[in-house]
């Protein structure tokens, strides 16, 4: 018998059951449409972190103290500013840019007659280029504002908002105390969001003002601590290299000897951004997985509905059988129907998945949420041997009828 | 009253240097269930030659549907050997017997068997479907045309007589050109006037196309249109007669059972009032 009359015999059958048949398929449609959407939201979000990862300069390395992973070393050897200014030497870094540094410390703000607790950071002039984050109002800190250590300050669009109550007040020119001391706002940052925890709930001062006007930073060596340093590399292959090279001089300068020591990190955004992919792909796996069980729901439906079908359809084996089909053409018939079933269900299913994936995106704008090629392929193929599993048993049973008992059957 | 039927081409019909179709010799069948063993078959011989129209007879429990299922290849006998058309059926495998039931036979049932919401000419394709065979519309056509459904190509089942649903089962039973007609009470489920249709049918085949054909019924009014009869009883063959006269259908009227009754009573006895039963 030929293939072609068995699909036809297998889509008459269908045919001939017509809500029955959309009702078996209804549980693979779900299955397969939840597996679909979720992976394509995975997918969107990794493409949506990877792609603001992007925009934040993909070719800067951070460098913070860091507890040493060996238990034999306790030491935090600070970083200072003489280290920052060695990283900034070609002759040590061969693709190095420039550097950017930040000293960090909590303070106390007041203004606008508010007051709020923030992070405030002490930044060199080029830290606004370096991190890719432009003012939006005034001016950035300059060179010889950093040099005076001047009383000025940067707001993040948090707090403007915490202590003037309104994102889109001016407050340049204003007073604002921070510890006590007095400054005056020459500028407001741009939005800059956060993957985690918003970076605009931030006051940005000079380095040297915060080193020495808000705290007192000054290190043995002459120089001055700073939190983290920012270096910039001419490109983003030069990465692993620079990695290598800050690694091996920090190393030097804090006398570590054995791995592990290190009282420092560097990472750079790619390492972030494949820790928060890893974090994210296990979820989808963890939700594709969940979402398998209504696949696995499905399938049992279908072998419910064929074993009914088999059943009730004994008769019509038995005629089929006296007018000489082998058990191998009741096999395939009925094997062909629910490989129809579930592939039916499969195919609509990409369809239902695309659609809340459509959904997702006009509830989260900023995703872009597309179908991709191996989803589609994977849920078709994860159907149809849906089908065979599942629809095998009923099948086998149904070539296996007797004839003349089947003929019998009432 | 009763019409006469000439033998095919006016032969005889049981002439013995012909090749049979059927050749059974000393079939049994017995059952197991457990402890009991029901003998059901106790050794059956009979040839059916080509172009023969035979009744096989018997009451319930003669064993006239297990030596149909056996001689329709639908089962095997337990022992004894059946050649169909010169070959040894009695030791075939399944998907052997499914061929010989392809090729050979063709079933004719008491309900039909027809599949359901499936046209006319798609229930007459099946076998040739089965058999793998080209050219299968076109020879489902002139099996229903042979049947005189011509017209009615395209009709289910449920928008046709019984009597014409029976006729499209006649045509797919012919399609394949097959050894031999098996039909199990091919009229029981046909009133009268269909019966004699479907009959017709039978009658015409045997005649204009020498089908060998051999019906189940315990009817002994639809085996006296048949040219042969064998009887059984509790799975022996206790009579096999040539008919004299075969019925022509359609031309004698079935009596009706008081007619058939007629001498076997005493008195006449009314259980209730008179008036409730004329």
């Amino acid at each position: 018998m030929d293939f072609t009359e068995t699909l036809r015999i297998a889509v008459d059958s269908l045919l001939i059951n017509r809500l029955r048949s959309a009702l078996t398929t209804l549980g693979i449609i779900i299955g397969v449409g939840a597996v679909i959407g979720l992976v394509s939201l995975g997918r969107a979000v990794e493409d949506f972190i990877a792609r603001e990862f992007e925009s934040l300069g993909a070719n800067v390395l951070e460098v913070r103290s860091a507890r040493p992973s060996s238990p034999t070393r306790i030491r935090i050897q600070p970083l200072t500013t003489l280290e920052a200014a060695a990283l900034a030497k070609p002759s040590i870094i061969s693709a190095v840019r420039q550097v950017a540094n930040s000293y960090s410390l909590f303070g106390q703000v007041a203004g606008g007659g508010e007051r709020t607790s923030v992070q405030i950071n002490g930044v060199s002039s080029n830290y606004a280029l370096v991190r890719a984050w432009p003012v939006e109002k005034g001016d950035f800190i300059s060179p010889e504002q950093e040099e005076s250590a001047a009383r000025v300050a940067v707001l993040g669009l948090d707090v403007v908002e915490a202590l003037y109550a309104d994102r889109r007040f001016d407050p340049i020119g204003q007073t604002i105390r921070i510890n006590q001391r007095t400054f005056t706002v020459i500028g407001v940052m741009s939005q800059r969001g956060g993957t985690f925890i918003s970076e605009d709930n931030v006051v940005l001062v000079p380095l040297k003002t915060a080193q020495t006007r808000l705290d007192n930073a000054r290190t043995a060596d002459g120089g001055y601590r700073v939190t983290t340093i920012y270096v910039e590399v001419s490109s983003e292959e030069a990465i692993q290299q620079a990695t290598t090279d800050i690694t091996a001089y920090l190393s030097e300068a804090h006398g570590i000897v054995f791995d592990g020591e290190q009282d420092f990190s560097v990472t750079s955004p790619s390492d972030i951004l494949g820790i928060i992919n890893q974090v994210s792909s296990v979820l989808t796996v963890f939700l594709v997985l969940i979402a398998s069980i209504s696949l696995l729901v499905g399938g049992i439906g279908i072998m419910n509905i064929m074993l009914v079908s088999v059943t009730e359809r004994t008769r019509e084996i038995g005629l089929r059988k006296a007018l000489g089909a082998q058990a191998r053409d009741i096999l395939a018939q009925f094997l062909v129907e629910s490989v129809m079933l579930s592939l039916l269900g499969g195919l609509l299913g990409i369809g239902v998945g695309w659609l809340a994936a459509q959904f997702g995106m006009l509830l989260v704008p900023d995703l872009t949420i597309t179908l991709s090629l191996d989803a589609v392929i994977l849920a078709t193929t994860i159907s149809t041997m849906v089908g065979v599993f599942f629809g095998y048993y009923p099948a086998q049973r149904a070539a296996r009828l007797r004839p003349i008992e089947a003929l019998r059957f009432e | 009253m009763f019409g006469r039927l000439q033998p095919p081409n006016g032969k005889k019909p049981s002439q013995s240097t012909e090749a049979a179709v059927i050749d059974i010799r000393n079939i049994t069948k017995t059952y197991f269930m457990g402890e009991v063993t029901l003998q059901v078959l106790r050794g059956i011989s009979l040839k059916i030659k080509r172009g023969e129209f035979v009744s096989i007879m018997g009451p319930s429990g003669s064993g006239k549907s297990t030596l149909m299922n056996i001689l329709g290849a639908l089962d095997q006998p337990t022992s004894g050997e059946y050649f169909l058309d010169g070959v040894d059926v009695s030791q075939m495998s399944e998907s052997e017997l499914a061929r010989v039931r392809n090729r050979k036979i063709g079933f004719v049932f008491q309900n039909f068997n027809l599949l359901r919401r499936t046209e006319a000419l798609r229930q007459v394709e099946l076998p040739l479907i089965y058999a793998g065979v080209p050219n299968r519309a076109k020879r489902a056509r002139a099996a229903l045309e042979a049947v005189g459904l011509g017209q009615r190509l395209d009709h289910l089942p449920s928008e046709l007589s019984g009597g014409q649903q029976q006729r499209v089962a006649i045509a797919r039973a012919l399609v394949t050109e097959p050894s031999v007609i098996l039909a199990d009470e091919p009229t029981g489920n046909l009133d009268s006037r269909s019966g004699t249709e479907v009959m017709q049918i039978f009658q015409r085949l045997n005649r204009e196309k020498q089908i060998t054909t051999v019906f189940v019924t315990h009817d002994p009014w639809i085996a006296r249109h048949t040219n042969r009869v064998i009887m059984l009883r509790d799975g022996k063959v206790v009579a096999d007669q040539r008919v004299k006269q075969p019925l022509i259908a359609g031309e004698a009227e079935r009596p009706s059972e008081a007619e058939e009754l007629q001498g076997i009573f005493e008195a006449t006895y009314y259980g209730g009032k008179k008036e409730e039963y004329t």
